[in-house]
């Protein structure tokens, strides 16, 4: 079965223990066999810039490993997941292709229907 | 891989959420390609149903483009939006309905 | 054994979102129609079973708990599974590491514990899935 997850919501669940919550569960999939395809859309696409999180302090209690969403594309690529990127998205965002990670490989947005067909199940979060 | 049937279930409504362009586009693409799609809105989903509702012409628009369109009739009740306010092309369906849609073998479902 | 399965991956929490509803008439819907159903609850969602829900009053409207009738996430549930106690059957499964941050491992009978690999091995055995998401 071939998975094709579209990943939108980015940057939500920032309370969570070191991870974004999909591609997380994306990386878990694959690691239990999944034949999986991930493409980043919407908010999602900036996951694909050049980042590093700032841990965060609230009194005592110290978030010290953000996330790290560039670390989890690339676990998900040496895993041998395909990661796109929404080339349309990236643009309306203001962020140029030099500023994304290699492991996300931009693909137009009318290019998305495709993959959708050569998948067996489409899974947007 | 036998030719799929999609069923887009659109919960967001375009007043608060730009992204249903995604949804209208793909849904037309994959028409016009010459799958079988629907598109059932639901929840807030349904309040781009009203006839000259702003931003909801795009419904009428696929369902002349051959996708069928359906909105959730609970969620019609819920929102006091009756049968007969309808856009052209959209039709109040039951929860049974969208589970007979997506319970296919080659159906692949989207929740927006 | 039903010859259709249905597998749905929720993470709402409890009473935050409209999807939480919408999941459980599709559930309903299905097990009606003799449709075994596999729920994988992720994030959020893992409190819908929580236990010790407890429905109030309401004094906004000056109504006792009684006068509000109001089943709470878990007797939604609860009811889910009674209607897929055998055939059809439901399937619940929370996400364990979910639960744990959440403490949120006081559920109600018929649930179990799991973890994405279960979601991929109900996923593939059905006849679809449908991912609820959250925002």
């Amino acid at each position: 079965m071939r998975i094709l997850n579209l990943v939108e919501t980015a940057y939500r669940g920032t309370l969570e223990e070191q991870d974004d919550t999909v591609l997380w569960l994306s990386r878990a999939l694959k690691g239990a066999g999944a034949d999986l395809t991930v493409v980043l859309r919407g908010n999602a696409v900036n996951y694909a810039v050049r980042q590093a999180c700032p841990p965060l302090a609230i009194g005592s209690a110290i978030i010290k490993h953000p996330a790290r969403p560039n670390d989890d594309l690339t676990q998900l690529l040496a895993k041998g997941a395909k990661v796109y990127v929404i080339r349309e998205d990236l643009a309306e965002r203001g962020i140029g292709e030099d500023r994304c990670v290699a492991e996300a490989q931009p693909l137009a947005r009318a290019e998305v229907v495709d993959l959708m067909e050569s998948h067996d199940q489409v899974w947007h979060w | 891989m036998t030719a799929s049937q999609y069923v887009f279930i659109e919960s967001r409504d375009p007043f608060e959420s730009p992204d249903t362009g995604f949804v209208a586009d793909t849904a037309e693409a994959l028409a016009a390609r010459g799958r079988s799609v629907t598109v059932f809105l639901v929840q807030n989903g349904v309040l781009a149903t009203r006839s000259g509702a702003a931003r909801g012409a795009h419904l009428g628009r696929l369902a002349g483009a051959g996708v069928t369109v359906f909105a959730d009739d609970f969620s019609l009740r819920e929102r006091g939006i009756e049968a007969g306010e309808l856009w052209a092309g959209v039709r109040p369906a039951s929860i049974e309905t969208l589970v007979d849609l997506i319970v296919r073998p080659d159906a692949k479902t989207v929740w927006h | 054994m039903a010859d259709r399965t249905l597998t749905l991956a929720i993470m709402d929490a409890p009473y935050e979102a409209a999807a939480s509803t919408t999941a459980f008439r599709i559930i309903a819907a299905a097990l009606a129609k003799g449709i075994d159903v596999n729920v994988f609850a992720y994030e959020g969602a893992v409190s819908l079973t929580v236990k010790e829900q407890a429905p109030h009053a309401n004094p906004v409207k000056g109504t006792s708990v009684e006068q509000e009738e109001h089943p709470t996430t878990k007797d939604l549930v609860a009811a889910l599974l009674e209607l897929g106690r055998s055939e059809p059957r439901l399937n619940w499964v929370n996400c364990g590491l979910c639960v744990d941050e959440r403490g949120a491992g006081s559920w109600i009978d018929g649930v179990k514990r799991g973890g994405p690999a279960n979601f991929l091995e109900m996923a593939v055995a059905s006849t679809t899935t449908l991912v609820i998401p959250t925002k």
